[in-house]
């Protein structure tokens, strides 16, 4: 029997088609930033219920103070990892034209970087500008 | 590159019999989407506004505190719950338990329940607070 010489190199063949061999990881971050998360909104809950309310003074007090700037530093870290590769489960099970799937996965891994950015900017903006005015009092 | 047909995609949501641990399941990913979108803008907004000045902040608590602001804070409160108290159930899951039928359908349960239960006394404790 004739059998037809395929056009493609075997590696074309099967590129796209196998494990990326990053599965593993994905899934683990996932994981570690779900339990991560459960630890850090659970602190974020305790304390908004401790503050009983949100207004511009309560919150930049709140913000200027180490124990509050630092858990806030590790919940933007966290939150913004496990969002995005969330966003990725739902883009590669659900769109499945691999143009509109690229853009999708670079949309949401700018998008998600430049919100943990403007996000960290804003509570270092306010954790060091409360220890600069500290330093620069009378008397220090 | 081509997506080759043969290979397997996610399963649609058309071919399953509904019971409350494909709900749940469903939710997970609605609530985890709403939250990674709506939610992380309002968070980072929040964050930005208080950074930046206490005009900017009156703005965000004007947006906040009104209809719209509400009607999305109630939604994304019982995404909160509904997504963290679902996540849990996984984790639990992915160590290889809760697969009974019995028990998976019974904390299917407990996470609808539970997330409207907090949902409502968080927003209780809110309206308390602010009369």
């Amino acid at each position: 029997m004739e059998t037809e010489t395929p056009m493609e190199t075997p590696i074309a063949r099967v590129r796209g088609l196998g494990s990326a061999r990053e599965g593993a990881g994905h899934w683990w971050g996932e994981r570690a930033t779900s339990i991560a998360a459960l630890v850090l909104y659970a602190w974020l809950v305790v304390s908004l219920f401790r503050l009983g309310r949100l207004d511009y003074a309560t919150v930049r007090e709140w913000l200027a103070d180490p124990w509050a700037a630092v858990p806030m530093i590790l919940l933007v870290i966290v939150t913004f990892r496990h969002l995005r590769d969330g966003l990725q489960v739902s883009i590669d099970d659900y769109v499945h034209d691999e143009g509109n799937r690229f853009f999708m996965l670079l949309l949401i891994n700018f998008a998600s970087a430049a919100g943990a950015a403007l996000a960290l900017f804003s509570v270092l903006r306010i954790a060091l500008a409360a220890g600069a005015a500290v330093a620069g009092a009378p008397g220090h | 590159m081509a997506r080759n047909p043969n290979r397997p995609l996610s399963p649609h949501l058309t071919v399953w019999k509904w019971g409350p641990h494909m709900l749940v399941s469903i939710l997970h990913r609605v609530t985890g989407g709403a939250l990674a979108t709506v939610g992380a803008a309002a968070f980072v907004w929040w964050l930005a506004a208080a950074a930046a000045s206490p005009e900017a902040y009156a703005t965000f608590l004007h947006w906040a505190t009104g209809w719209l602001g509400i009607l999305v804070g109630i939604g994304l409160t019982w995404a909160f719950w509904q997504h963290t108290l679902s996540g849990l159930r996984h984790l639990v899951m992915d160590s290889g338990a809760g697969f009974e039928l019995g028990r998976n359908k019974f904390w299917a349960l407990m996470t609808l329940a539970g997330s409207l239960v907090l949902t409502a006394l968080m927003w209780l404790w809110i309206v308390k607070g602010v009369h």
